[in-house]
């Protein structure tokens, strides 16, 4: 065969090659993903180095694309100004965190465990149920909800955003349970026979062989609550009190002039969730396809 | 299905079945507690609470469907709050579907460096609104932003984004699609499931790059263009973060400046908290429905040109 195509080779035109075609998109698309990756990352890279620069530096026209001096005042100033304890908002937004991950994860494996392995009757109509409150915008739930959680006094305190974790998510509950089904029956019969609980079933076989899916849940909450503004601005009005997300858009207000410190704080606010993303890139990319979470 | 309590053959079926039908409903409790306290009784409330002028203060007076004709008849808020939000998804969503799309296409046809490409383009959508809406404000500095230097090369002055009623809603619309990874990541995951036979036949017919690209990638993908268009369209006249902090921040009041970024979250929002509970409820069900009303269109309009491989007619 080949020895026929080379002299066919010589009578075409280069430009009209297969091979010239190929490697002309190529080109094509690769100067497209560097223009491209450039314009999306350039904020971030804006963002740094807007943040090592004083006020002097920021307002120079044409901008100093690297900063000279390096200068990291903002960082200090974000940090110890006592009027934004952003220390305190980590703390804060940690503690959120912790609760609502924890209260997710334990309360959706166990109803996720009942719709994948236990039969009853109207067990339809509640995955009937479960399908449905996707469909509820927040909107028409909100008022009410705050209406109550005030009424018994937990507004400014966490427990309006824990404790509804506790009570499962649809989303979890669906993933997990998509997952369970997976997993195969005969360990778990195995174990009954032996006289394991249905608690020992859930802890001992369902648990460690779930981790993957226990993992991306627990990652896209990380980010969800993390970045989450709306609730914890309806519930939480005292600034001790505030997170993270919180805490910067009040800095923002406050403070627009001082635009390196602003900076400062974005960086630091971003800084702990590109670290997770870094290290758990797998189960995000997962769990985006799965779920379809778009992270708004 | 066959339930794993079934293995043990001693105890009669019967029994067998309701415990184990107890156990489910104990499995579940949370989740069937957790529904009809934080989703069907608010939601009950809520409609309730529509049909009523409650400021907070005073006991709740039924006025019948008072809000819902106030919104629609006097109240000169609402328009502008459905002009804004029809406006900015009309023209948002697209651009976000667009620019991710081009992305997928673009990551799916490299073939060195797509972790690093993939990273770059993802990374912005894991950042919080919060942090987007300073970043971007800042990068759309009418003074000192890159943006107004870019704009300056070609002699054109920057407008003063979101100070200036004119342009605040298009500096929204211009960083929209900054945080489009995970729409871009759906679409992949989309182009990866395509069968590459079907790109070579059409070579084989003489197809070209655009003809290979509406012919087939565009039709093989419309299921993710189906999902990502609904739960954009949703998410978009939900829209509240970035015009939140934008706003309070740089026109120094709510869904300025002149209501220019007025959405209808936003206006909800304020009328819940500045008490007007009643008129907010009301708010959120006529915006319930036009969720619905969207949402069932695009799904119906998805019969003509959404296309499931596994229901293929066979003509």
């Amino acid at each position: 065969m080949s020895t026929t195509v080379a002299p066919v080779r010589r009578t075409i035109a280069f430009y009209k090659t297969k091979k010239f075609q190929a490697l002309s998109k190529n080109v094509v698309t690769y100067i497209l993903l560097v223009v491209l990756s450039v314009v999306f990352l350039f904020p971030f890279f804006w963002m740094i180095e807007s943040s090592l620069k004083t006020d002097a530096q920021i307002f120079l026209w044409p901008p100093q694309w690297i900063p000279k001096p390096v200068v990291w005042s903002n960082y200090v100033q974000a940090f110890s100004n006592p009027q934004l304890p952003f220390l305190e908002f980590f703390k804060n937004t940690m503690i959120l965190e912790v609760g609502i991950i924890s209260g997710k994860l334990i309360s959706c494996v166990m109803i996720a465990y009942g719709f994948a392995r236990l039969n009853a009757p109207g067990k339809n109509f509640w995955f009937g149920v479960l399908l449905a409150t996707f469909m509820i915008p927040s909107a028409v739930t909100m008022i009410p909800q705050y209406i109550i959680f005030n009424y018994i006094g937990w507004v400014n305190t966490y427990l309006p955003l824990i404790v509804p974790a506790f009570f499962g998510e649809s989303y979890a509950i669906f993933l997990m349970r998509q997952f369970f089904m997976t997993i195969p029956r005969e360990l778990e019969e195995a174990a009954f026979m032996d006289g394991a609980s249905t608690y020992k079933i859930i802890r001992h076989i369902i648990v460690p062989l779930s981790t993957p899916i226990l993992a991306v849940i627990a990652v896209l909450s990380f980010k969800d609550i993390w970045n989450n503004f709306f609730q914890p601005l309806l519930y939480l009005n005292s600034k001790a009190k505030y997170t993270l997300s919180i805490g910067l858009a009040y800095f923002n207000g406050q403070y627009t002039v001082h635009m390196g410190v602003l900076m400062a704080a974005s960086v630091v606010l971003l800084i702990p969730l590109v670290i997770v993303f870094f290290f758990a890139q797998k189960a995000f990319v997962e769990g985006i396809t799965l779920t379809g979470l778009t992270g708004r | 299905m066959r339930p794993a309590a079934m293995a043990l053959p001693k105890k009669p079926k019967s029994k067998q079945r309701r415990r184990e039908a107890i156990l489910f409903y104990i499995c579940i409790a949370p989740f069937i507690l957790g529904i009809l306290l934080f989703q069907l009784v608010p939601m009950l409330s809520s409609l309730v609470l529509s049909f009523t002028n409650w400021d907070i203060l005073s006991p709740p007076k039924f006025i019948g469907i008072q809000n819902y004709i106030t919104a629609f008849t006097s109240d000169p808020n609402f328009p502008i709050i459905l002009r804004v939000t029809f406006t900015y998804s009309l023209v948002s969503v697209p651009l976000r579907l667009a620019v991710a799309l081009l992305l997928a296409v673009l990551l799916n046809e490299a073939t060195r460096g797509v972790g690093f490409f993939r990273t770059a383009f993802y990374l912005p959508a894991i950042v919080s609104s919060v942090a987007a809406a300073v970043l971007w404000t800042w990068v759309l500095n009418p003074l000192y932003g890159p943006v107004s230097g870019l704009l300056g090369l070609f002699r054109i002055t920057s407008p003063n984004w979101f100070s200036d009623p004119h342009y605040a809603l298009w500096g929204l619309v211009l960083m929209s699609p900054w945080g489009v990874g995970g729409e871009m990541m759906i679409f992949l995951a989309g182009l990866k499931g395509i069968d590459k036979q079907l790109y070579e036949s059409a070579e084989l017919d003489g197809g070209g790059r655009l003809t290979k690209f509406f012919r087939i990638t565009i039709p093989m993908l419309s299921p993710s263009l189906f999902f990502n268009l609904v739960m954009s369209i949703i998410g978009a006249l939900q829209s509240f973060d970035t015009a939140y902090v934008i706003s309070t921040a740089h026109a120094g009041q709510l869904g300025g400046p002149s209501k220019s970024t007025l959405f209808y979250m936003i206006y909800l929002y304020d009328r819940a908290f500045n008490g007007h509970m009643g008129y907010a409820s009301a708010l959120a069900w006529i915006l319930f429905v036009i969720i619905m009303i969207i949402t069932l269109l695009v799904v119906r309009s998805s019969s003509v040109w959404v296309y499931y491989e596994a229901e293929r007619k066979s003509s």
